[in-house]
């Protein structure tokens, strides 16, 4: 119930009241036209720090993404690991359950599977490593998510806190790591697992050594939009992040879905991670997840947990800092360029959000009525 | 006007939307008095109240306060008149003490001086007869040291016109007790008191004057003296008006469900049912009358497997098999899995019966969703069961993928009665059913009900307006505070006699904690 | 003498993570988790070294005063204007606090290390981004630092900046618990809805304590580039402080008082290892990750416990309307 028909003798001049049926079209719109005001003060930021003209910025924005097939495959590389690491988080945030520890659960990932190609590349049939480094990488993903969700369902642990405090443990055991896999010696890096043998790297196809990477990601948003819209688990992970009460009413167990759907979070997470190392760095670093944590939970909201969203939103994100990383490379910037302009792009879309969920009322002044 | 009003309202209307919350209510108050302000659920009395704290603006109307007429557009300006208001849902901050609590929002103090203020504190206590520890946490307090708190804080404040929203309802006897002598001696200290209640012995004691409201208009008021339990009950209730709902006589009736004995204490700790024990028969309606809060919920909801009870047993006698079993400590999935059919539409439409957010098929779902060995949902049967409820019960939406949120509040009861029936229940709970539905949809409603009962299903029917209760059910149970005051023969009561009985005073006295 | 020289790094290392922490403790308590903490630092940072280079660039003989003024109030300014625009998305439009939080850190971030990292290309200067000069008069110490021998290296042998830190966290700690805007504060973040009753202005006490607490956070990062690390930017530097800072937080219990102890603590747990002799390199790992091992164990612990007292505020991440209610 509104009070709008209120005659307050000091009576607000915008009033803002929720709405709730803007037409899914024109909230598409909404965020258009912000994306597109965003990509304008963009445009600006870049020529005013260049001090080139506009179209050249964007030609070469463009040509950062698409200029060469090697560019082209570095773009899609980029995607299929930020979207895949975006459909991970997906599940929990739909349930409102808030993961943000995205980026250690995919490096917990990373370093399971580059421990597998370090020490038994030379112990096990080639034929079975690939496999155990899946497992074990989606095991510690799984693991990273779970304690969380854990203390979560049972003792109401603050989820957000405790996933993000997760992520530093997961950098510092690549750290420690890192001492004992060193490669050279005393280069505090690992350098490229078995450069020679290739022994636990995913194979190329049609000598496109991404392909692999790209394909499996394809594959996974394909089953996550079903397991989401179709199944019987996305179901109930839409009726608990509705509402827990309603989930009670119709008997579902509460912290089981929390638990499961964490797992299957977490799980997700650690298969980013090993794609990231057996299937692109073939190497482990702290930096290996590279932020896509963080960013994919942007892209999962902006896409409002709609996995075929995603492919739009991760796209902008990817296509923002490879452009932007072009630019760089191309009038010697520094890289960093392409963060500045994911945060301005990513402030107008957050804000459009507003204008889709609450009407604005502007009143002129009427002293009685 | 008298000289000694202390507030005096003329005429006051308030809508809103189509809802028409109070209409030309005319009142005063006079300094040093204690005036009850009685009504039904629904009357508009919080509303009334809320407009002379601030919270709402009247859309014609005046107020008076000391002869002259007043603008109260927030709650610092009731502030100002020294108008305090104690809500029934208290606004306390938790890990805060009383004194912080009681201090908060103050602007005009020249120092922040706590040990000042916990001697202020102390003064007023000493004055009334409060007994509260300052310094200790709200998250400690019984219900009743959090009352005191909201009240403490109103004087606190200097206000000279206190409201209290039905100040008992959480209260055990003997606080009450303890909050009438204080309410007393602040009449005493000349303080104007508004008291809006259900209980008649409650305002037959406390109270000098009574005003009646009904359905947002205002009846009249009459000295406390001169009144006694029925002449309040008539005019509380009004006379009877008859809506011609269509009633068969109850068929081939069998004990279906059996409540023995339960009853719950709540999260708070507060007692909300007591020793509660009634069965239900196939093919009959059993209304359950009582003022809102009086345990309707925690009893549905116990039957449903949602509320843990801490005595007693829900027997359910299966018509198929013949078994005999006890639904208590229950989940609402075992209960299913036990092969018993209950339905059960909450007062919670959208936070609870259904999912806002979700179309009409999804919802279709929430019940029958796990159905069949297969990991994925089947929308087809929901589909169709959604097609044919918004055929069949003429529900007006655009299509069956709307969001249920979207659809307005008859709509909404439609969908969610239609989804509970649906499952061919052999006991249907429907709580407020009614509720914020047109004249239209509710005779839809007792449509559906009236059809369960013809097909043999045991309905419990939860209502607040007497006259469907008494038309619409075969026997009506009335709550009391937790307890059941009887149960009656919906033919042959009268409205008067279902008043008195949901305002009858516990004769149990709580157990004290 | 040995002692005094770990409890000198230590606190060295514990001041960015006092000042953020602090800002943060402000922010949380009104309500607003605010994750983009990272980020603010980084422009806080940023923001001064620009500011000093500016102005050491400007003019053939900077004053001193000026030196530290500039610096001072650039990144006042910076960080001032993260946390507003993040005030503004999340309070008056309602955004979600994380996906906000983040996105600013992002930002952040990204403006700090371009800003730090490629300013002196812009102008034509080439090398690195070095504001020496002014970095010496903010690290200035005590004058009877040196006086004092081991006294003095615990207690005076500080810039400035280091006791601004600790005097803000005290004074946040008194407005907290002892003033009436501090109780205001607090009755915002545990329960908007009361708050509001009694005619406290919600919307006015997030947005101060936002943005001061933002402020306050950018300190930290002109502490760590115009002292610690002497006026030399590197990108990246910063590293994951501005985290630490919010694991300070809930270590700290939410007080900016136990905060000041606990920087010290998470930055003695920062350098430790360099004086412990025969300590491997997998072992210093361990030891920069306890910081977080033992955050974790207090966020389950006083969770578990379930004490009304030491809970993060209750209306944490939510936003406020008020025609909910």
């Amino acid at each position: 119930m509104t009070t709008n028909n209120n005659i307050h003798i000091h009576e607000p001049i915008i009033q803002v009241s929720k709405r709730d049926d803007m037409i899914w079209y024109k909230s598409w719109i909404v965020r258009a036209i912000a994306i597109i005001l965003a990509m304008i003060v963009c445009g600006i930021v870049t020529v005013l720090l260049t001090g080139l003209d506009p179209i050249s910025v964007y030609v070469s924005m463009f040509e950062g993404n698409f200029g060469t097939e090697r560019r082209l495959w570095a773009m899609l590389k980029e995607l299929a690991l930020l979207l895949c690491v975006s459909l991970a988080v997906t599940p929990a945030f739909k349930m409102k359950f808030w993961n943000i520890g995205a980026e250690g659960q995919t490096l917990a990932g990373a370093l399971a599977c580059s421990a597998c190609m370090i020490l038994l590349s030379n112990i096990v049939p080639s034929y079975l490593l690939i496999p155990i480094m899946l497992v074990a990488s989606v095991a510690a993903g799984l693991i990273w998510a779970i304690v969380p969700a854990y203390f979560k369902a049972k003792f109401n642990t603050n989820e957000t806190l405790f996933t993000l405090m997760m992520n530093y443990i997961a950098m510092q055991l690549v750290s420690f790591c890192i001492v004992f896999w060193e490669n050279p010696k005393n280069s505090n890096t690992v350098g490229v697992i078995n450069p020679d043998s290739m022994l636990g790297w995913l194979p190329s196809i049609g000598g496109q050594k991404y392909a692999m990477c790209v394909i499996v990601v394809a594959l996974l948003t394909v089953i996550m939009y079903i397991y989401l819209r179709y199944s019987k688990q996305g179901y109930e992970i839409s009726v608990v992040g509705e509402s827990q009460n309603t989930a009670r009413y119709v008997g579902i167990n509460v912290k089981k879905v929390i638990i499961r759907t964490m797992a299957i979070s977490g799980a997700l997470c650690g298969l980013a991670g090993f794609l990231i190392v057996s299937g692109v760095d073939h190497s482990i670093t702290t930096a290996s997840a590279g932020g896509m944590g963080f960013t994919a939970i942007m892209v999962s909201w902006l896409a409002k947990f709609n996995p075929v969203v995603m492919v739009l939103t991760s796209f902008l994100i990817v296509f923002l800092e490879c452009g932007a990383g072009q630019i760089a490379t191309a009038f010697d910037l520094n890289q960093s360029v392409a963060d500045i302009l994911t945060g301005i792009i990513l402030f107008a879309i957050i804000g459009s959000e507003f204008f889709i969920n609450y009407k604005i009322k502007f009143h002129k002044k009427n002293k009685e009525a | 006007m008298a000289s000694n009003a202390a507030i005096e309202l003329v005429n006051i209307t308030k809508t809103f939307g189509s809802t028409v919350a109070n209409k030309d209510v005319c009142l005063t108050v006079n300094k040093g008095e204690i005036l009850s302000i009685l009504g039904e659920n629904g009357s508009g009395k919080t509303t009334l109240m809320n407009m002379i704290s601030g919270i709402y603006y009247p859309d014609s109307g005046q107020i008076f306060i000391d002869g002259k007429e007043a603008v109260i557009s927030g709650p610092k300006d009731a502030f100002a008149y020294k108008i305090g208001m104690i809500h029934q849902h208290f606004k306390l901050v938790d890990v805060f003490s009383a004194a912080e609590n009681i201090v908060l929002g103050l602007e005009d103090e020249k120092g922040f001086d706590m040990k000042n203020y916990v001697g202020r504190i102390k003064e007023i206590s000493d004055q009334y007869g409060f007994d509260i520890d300052p310094n200790k946490k709200i998250y400690e307090m019984s219900v009743s040291e959090k009352q005191t708190v909201e009240i403490i804080k109103v004087l606190f404040r200097g206000a000279d016109i206190l409201i209290l929203d039905e100040p008992t309802a959480v209260l055990t006897p003997q606080e009450t007790q303890k909050l009438f002598a204080i309410l007393r001696r602040m009449r005493d200290a000349g303080k104007a008191i508004i008291i809006i209640t259900h209980k008649l012995h409650e305002v037959l004691s406390l109270s000098d004057r009574v005003s009646v409201l009904r359905k947002g208009e205002y009846v009249g008021t009459v000295k406390t003296s001169e009144a006694n339990e029925a002449i309040l009950t008539e005019m509380m209730v009004g006379k009877k008006i008859a809506l011609n709902i269509h009633r068969d006589e109850p068929s081939n009736e069998e004990v279906r469900l059996s409540v023995e004995g339960i009853s719950c204490i709540n999260r708070e700790g507060v007692s909300v049912l007591n020793d509660i024990s009634f069965s239900v028969n196939s093919g009959e309606i059993l209304g359950i009358a009582g003022i809102a809060g009086s345990g309707q919920r925690e009893l549905l909801e116990s039957i449903a497997g949602l509320q843990k009870i801490n005595h007693g047993k829900i027997i359910y006698n299966n018509p198929k098999t013949g078994e005999v079993e006890n639904l208590r400590d229950k989940t609402p999935r075992q209960i299913r899995d036990m092969g018993v059919r209950l339905s059960f539409v909450p007062e919670d439409r959208l936070g609870m019966g259904l999912v806002g957010n979700m179309d009409i098929v999804d919802n279709m779902m929430l019940r029958s969703y796990r159905k069949g060995h297969s990991v994925f949902v089947r929308r087809k049967e929901p589909q169709n069961l959604a097609d044919e409820i918004i055929k069949r019960l003429g529900v007006v939406t655009p299509d069956s993928h709307t969001p249920v949120r979207r659809l307005s509040g008859g709509n909404v009861q439609k969908v969610l009665v239609g989804r509970e029936i649906s499952s061919s229940p052999t006991v249907l709970m429907a709580a407020y059913p009614v509720r914020g539905l047109d004249i239209n949809s509710s005779y839809t409603i007792y449509n559906l009900l009236n059809e369960q009962k013809s097909k043999g299903v045991a309905v419990i029917f939860v209502g607040e307006d007497l006259d469907v209760l008494l038309e619409l059910c075969d026997r009506i149970m009335v709550l009391s505070g937790g307890a059941v005051s009887d149960i009656v023969d919906a033919r042959t009561a009268t409205k008067e006699q279902i008043g008195l009985l949901m305002t009858k005073s516990r004769e149990v006295s709580h157990d004290n904690k | 003498m040995l002692v005094a020289t770990i409890i000198k790094k230590s606190v060295e290392q514990g001041i960015p993570l006092l000042f953020g922490s602090t800002g943060e403790i402000l922010t949380e308590k009104s309500g607003n988790l605010n994750l983009g903490i990272p980020g603010i630092m980084y422009v806080g940072g940023s923001a001064g070294i620009l500011g000093a280079y500016l102005y050491e660039n400007a003019v053939a003989t900077p004053n001193p005063l000026l030196c530290v003024l500039i610096p001072l109030i650039a990144s006042l300014i910076g960080s001032t204007l993260l946390a507003l625009i993040y005030s503004f998305l999340t309070i008056t439009l309602r955004a979600n606090q994380n996906v906000t939080g983040l996105a600013l850190t992002t930002f952040g971030v990204g403006f700090g290390d371009f800003f730090g990292g490629s300013l002196t290309k812009i102008f034509g200067n080439g090398g690195t981004l070095s504001v020496k000069l002014s970095s010496d008069y903010f690290k200035t110490p005590l004058p009877f630092a040196k006086s004092l021998g081991w006294f003095g290296e615990i207690f005076f042998s500080y810039g400035f900046l280091a006791y601004v830190a600790i005097i803000v966290a005290l004074i946040s700690a008194f407005v907290l618990k002892r003033t009436r805007v501090g109780l205001h504060l607090r009755a915002v973040g545990e329960n908007p809805a009361t708050a509001d009753a009694a005619g406290i202005s919600v919307t006015k006490y997030k947005y101060l304590a936002t943005c001061i607490g933002g402020a306050i956070a950018g300190l930290g990062g002109l502490y760590f580039i115009m002292d610690y690390t002497g006026g030399a930017w590197t990108n990246g530097g910063f590293g994951d402080r501005g985290w630490l800072a919010i694991a300070l937080v809930i270590f700290a219990l939410w007080r900016p008082n136990i905060g000041i102890l606990g920087s010290i603590v998470f930055g003695g747990l920062y350098i430790a290892y360099s004086y412990i002799s025969g300590l491997s390199r997998s072992a210093i790992a361990i030891f920069n990750m306890l910081p977080y091992v033992v955050t974790i164990l207090i966020l389950v612990l006083t969770s578990v416990r379930n004490k009304k007292e030491t809970q993060p505020p209750e209306h944490l991440g939510l936003p406020y309307f008020r025609e909910e209610r």
